[in-house]
């Protein structure tokens, strides 16, 4: 297992202001497996990516991403995850002072081993396989939103991260240019053999899925098995 | 990892987020700019006056030199008897002794008419106090009554001396008494004076009628050849009064200097303005760096979320201020030498762009910088990769 969640609880805020997000989940996916998950607004589904992601501090249950527990873990720890994962989130979250080019290799430059060259090349390989070859030395502002979100799946993936974890990487993209997006990161990721993790409200790209769960008010709703 | 991995990239993204938005880069050089030049001319100014102060004792020919104690300066001094300084005298080491007449006056300008104050310095010509040959080669003509010579680099204010006198045009005023100017010698100016001219100690109590013979303002004592001079300083101080103070001639150039740096409130008025650069500099570059990290805080958390630990943050603050720092100090540099020209040009007092100096002001500029930086990085703690997204 990649990702192995176990009974984990977790609230925000503290005393009579407590209010549990999450209540009890359990999650495991094995390698190289493409879930998404759905479930309404606020049910914790950006919260359960954050912990598993090695962003947010969780203190009950039990988190092993990688074969590391997360719950009540050092900030070592978790930086370590964090660099054996790709997030792409719901809006790009490029840097705007840098070209795609250069968001790209900021994955790598993480990668000490690496030369410059070698970085570049890695880069341009990606950013061409999202098909922006002639993008590259472009500033974010002047890419369109799908273009974008095709750069921070090329940064995601650039640094072949174990996991990727997406949140919402369609909502800001229309029908076409988001079906596009997420068909790159599918077929990208199987050569990899990358496992990934991707909260979405968006049907239509359901297909992709080996597996869909559905979260609401912090259970794991509902486990259905694609058709 | 090599030192050069762990500053290059943090260096590297910190430049390219500075270039990127060239006005705000802009704004923040012109603030470390400012700083810059403020604190080369305060501190350009500070030590003009402390060079132009002991210009004149810098050209004393002597080895120990008698001094009232309530002379806190050489262009306000005060009177002890001679009879003083010739006690000296009776020390074998002592070969001899002169006196020296020092007082301000005013000097009616050849063209203007118009007076302005100068210092006069009166001595027997034959003692040859002030090691300038110009003086030295005239000693003879000095003897004339009413003869006078003039530093050539007094203010201009006090006329074209020179060429005055090379028309033949040497009369004028000193103290409302005719004097005629017998030529020029090359001393400098001070805060204090804006000229000098040097004259017999018998003419210069003919130009100053109220002063006598017997009150003299510095006594110059030159040693016999080989004499250890901290010695026979201690033994002549026993031998004199405690109202007059005996100094060597490196103790005469540093009592001026002193004054300059704390009796007069010039020293501190430089210092404070020194501060108050580096504080304002130090203000502009914290609100740059501050508002920097506060725009660039969801960046920051996307890279915290791709791995980068909280140093590389750290590193790319203290980058961005090492590379305001240079990039404010070159222009400033630049533009301060231009004003010390300028300076020189109008006020007359030497000051020189030293190495040290640019030494000196790059440290206080890195200093305010890096000290700007660390305030601002608290900022940086709201970068909490798990609230953005
Ligand atoms: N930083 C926070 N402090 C306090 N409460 C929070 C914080 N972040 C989220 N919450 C609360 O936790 C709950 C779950 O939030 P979360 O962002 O995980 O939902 P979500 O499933 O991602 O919703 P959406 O589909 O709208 O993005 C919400 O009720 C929200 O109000
Ligand atoms: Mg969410």
């Amino acid at each position: 297992m990649v990702i192995d969640v176990h009974n984990l609880n977790f609230s925000f805020g503290s005393g009579s202001l407590t209010q549990p997000v999450l209540k009890g989940i359990d999650l495991a996916i094995r390698k190289g497996e493409i879930v998404l998950m759905t479930g309404p607004s606020g049910s914790g589904k950006t919260t359960l990516l954050t912990i598993i992601g090695g962003l947010r501090q969780a203190s009950n249950g039990s988190v092993v991403i990688l074969g590391e527990q997360l719950v009540n873990s050092n900030e070592q720890t978790k930086v370590k995850i964090r660099r054996q994962t790709g997030y792409i989130f719901q809006q790009h979250n490029l840097l705007k002072s840098l070209t795609a080019l250069q968001n790209v290799c900021m994955t790598l430059e993480l990668q000490r081993d690496l030369t410059e060259s070698e970085r570049q090349y890695r880069a341009q390989q990606m950013l061409a396989a999202v098909g922006l070859e002639d993008r590259m030395h472009y500033f974010p502002e002047a890419l369109s939103g799908g273009q974008r979100q095709r750069v921070s799946i090329a940064r995601a993936l650039a640094g072949r991260p174990k996991i990727i974890l997406a949140d919402e990487p369609t909502a800001s993209l229309d029908r076409q240019s988001g079906h596009d997006a997420v068909e790159i990161l599918k077929q990208l990721a199987k050569e990899l053999n990358t496992t990934i993790l991707l909260v979405t409200h968006d049907y239509r790209i359901l297909d992709i899925a080996d597996r869909v769960v559905e979260l609401e008010d912090g259970f794991v709703k509902a486990v259905e098995k694609q058709e | 990892m090599s030192i050069v991995n762990t500053w290059y990239f943090p260096t590297r993204l910190a430049w390219r987020q500075l270039i990127h938005d060239r006005l705000k880069l802009v704004a923040a050089i012109s603030g470390v700019l400012f700083a810059c030049v403020l604190v080369f001319m305060q501190l350009g100014f500070k030590d003009a006056l402390y060079a132009s102060a002991a210009s004149m004792p810098l050209k004393f020919d002597g080895d120990l030199f008698l001094i009232h104690q309530q002379s806190e300066a050489m262009w306000r001094p005060a009177q002890f008897e001679r009879s003083e300084l010739m006690r000296a005298l009776g020390h074998p080491a002592v070969a001899e002794v002169a006196p020296l007449y020092l007082s301000l006056a005013t000097f009616k300008a050849l063209d203007t008419q118009v007076k302005r104050t100068l210092m006069v310095y009166g001595y027997d010509p034959d003692t040859d106090l002030l090691n300038v040959d110009a003086i030295k080669t005239k000693k003879h003509e000095l003897r004339v009554k009413d003869t006078v010579l003039f530093d050539e680099y007094s203010r201009p204010e006090f006329g074209p001396v020179s060429n005055m006198l090379e028309a033949g045009q040497n009369r004028t005023e000193v103290n409302d008494y005719k004097v005629t100017i017998l030529g020029v010698f090359q001393l400098g100016i001070s805060f204090a004076a804006d000229g000098n001219i040097v004259t017999s100690d018998l003419n210069f109590l003919r130009i100053f009628p109220n002063r006598s013979a017997e009150e003299i303002d510095v006594g110059v004592i030159r040693l016999q050849p080989g004499a250890f001079i901290p010695e026979i300083k201690e033994e002549l101080r026993a031998h004199l009064n405690d109202f007059v103070k005996i100094y060597t001639y490196e103790e005469v150039l540093e009592h001026e200097r002193l004054y300059w740096e704390n009796a007069a409130p010039i020293g501190f008025i430089f210092n404070f303005g020194t501060i108050m650069g580096l504080i304002v500099g130090m203000v502009i570059v914290y609100q740059i760096l501050f508002t920097e990290i506060n725009n660039y805080r969801f960046e920051f958390a996307t890279l915290k979320a791709m791995g980068y630990p909280h140093s590389y943050f750290i590193r790319m603050v203290f980058a961005s201020a090492f590379i305001l720092a240079i990039l404010g100090f070159v222009p400033g540099l630049a533009l301060s030498s231009s004003l010390y020209n300028l300076a020189e040009s109008q006020i007359f007092i030497p000051m020189p762009m030293t190495l040290e100096k640019a030494v000196t002001v790059f440290v206080f500029i890195l200093f305010m910088c890096t000290t700007a930086g660390s305030l601002a990085i608290h900022r940086l703690d709201s970068a909490s990769p798990a609230d953005m997204f």
